[in-house]
């Protein structure tokens, strides 16, 4: 029995500006007032979630570059809350970055399960999406989706640092929209 | 340059004799055809020889001409640090005979020729540790012969009532088509394909 809630609409997040600061000063005075403030779990639980994507490093290939570069500097996955993890046991995410071969893909099932729930899988480039170059390859996957359930597609060979950084965005939208607290 | 390649090639035929088949010095690198069975003589001889030093070992490769009798090259690439040389040793084989392992000599042969073994079946005597290196496990078939389909024979799959990666004969939603027209190997072709419509409306408009 799952718990499916935020059937209504919601109003879109207010811009920063008067009407902001109006709310914002309410909130504050209510919990000087009481103590407390009162918000929807789901809500809650969507925006820890979105706000801590951690993926696993599962860099492949070429991607793999593209994928540490959406990490350092420049465009600093880390503001997003996406840290990039060594082991699946601490990971939401999985960033298939690369070309998926026939070999890896009982290592690359067995990451995935080994990750806790809810977790969801970022497919990045051509490769892991369909197979790309390498699609009528004897020794490669025809796209990852093949091995596992894909949340987001980021097309590209290699897709740039700023696409993925895309893809996480687009992935934490669909997190706000589907959120369930159980499935 | 080119004579002193050619020189080491000639000292390296009238010492070794029966044992080189051809000795070529083309674009400035001097490739030796040796007999099959006397790769490790000849290859002692290289590393050892105070004219040769050829101590290094670059690379173990195979070629594959499908149309030969012995339709296997195997083509070894060594450096000599102490001459500045390099020389390139080639012995011809098939699917049945195997050639002696140069891991006694050179252990870094050892991957290299599992490769060899693995991409085009030629079989090493003598050597270690020689299974697949590349391909999955249990793969069938040696990719790299001519023989082999481009799309091979098996593709994988996660089987969600099994609950692993299960294997199944290739199941292609189009076949592979190629584009290349431009080939570097077959030159341009004289007409691109879908250009005939373009070349008939030229006539029809000079008429």
């Amino acid at each position: 029995m799952g718990v499916t809630t935020t059937t209504q609409t919601e109003p879109a997040p207010l811009p920063p500006g008067a009407e902001q600061d109006e709310i914002l000063r309410q909130v504050t005075g209510e919990l000087q007032d009481k103590g407390f403030v009162v918000a929807s779990v789901d809500k809650l639980v969507n925006w820890a979630r979105t706000g801590s994507l951690w993926p696993m490093t599962f860099g492949l290939a070429c991607c793999a570059i593209e994928m540490m570069h959406a990490y350092v500097s420049r465009y600093d996955l880390d503001r997003f809350g996406v840290v990039p993890r060594p082991s699946p046991r601490q990971s939401d995410v999985i960033i298939v970055a690369g070309t998926l071969t026939n070999k890896m893909a009982p290592a690359f099932r067995k990451v995935y399960d080994q990750m806790a729930e809810p977790r969801y899988v970022i497919s990045m480039g051509s490769c892991a999406n369909g197979g790309g170059y390498y699609h009528y390859s004897y020794s490669v996957v025809r796209g990852c989706d093949r091995v596992v359930p894909v949340d987001v597609y980021v097309p590209g060979c290699p897709p740039t640092a700023e696409a993925l950084v895309y893809g996480v965005l687009q992935l934490q939208k669909k997190i706000k929209r589907t959120g369930t607290l159980f499935r | 340059m080119d004579q002193a390649l050619k020189e080491l090639g000639g000292y390296i035929r009238d010492t070794l004799g029966e044992s080189v088949v051809d000795v070529t010095v083309r674009l400035g690198e001097l490739a030796v055809s040796i007999r099959r069975d006397d790769l490790l003589k000849v290859m002692k001889f290289l590393k050892d020889d105070a004219n040769c030093q050829f101590l290094t070992l670059l690379d173990v490769c195979g070629v594959d001409y499908p149309d030969d009798d012995e339709r296997f090259e195997i083509v070894y690439h060594m450096l000599s640090m102490t001459h500045n040389n390099r020389i390139r040793i080639k012995l011809r084989t098939d699917e049945d005979t195997p050639v002696e392992s140069v891991t006694s000599l050179f252990s870094a042969a050892n991957w290299w020729e599992r490769e060899v073994w693995d991409m085009f079946g030629v079989a090493f005597t003598d050597h270690p540790d020689l299974r697949r290196i590349l391909t999955d496990y249990g793969f069938e078939g040696h990719p790299l012969r001519k023989d082999f389909p481009l799309t091979g024979y098996v593709e994988v799959r996660y089987d969600d009532e099994q609950k692993r990666i299960v294997y199944e004969p290739v199941k292609l939603t189009q076949e592979f088509r190629s584009f290349d027209f431009l080939s570097p190997w077959e030159g341009v072709q004289r007409m691109l394909p879908g250009d005939e419509k373009a070349e008939d409306a030229a006539e029809e408009e000079t008429k």
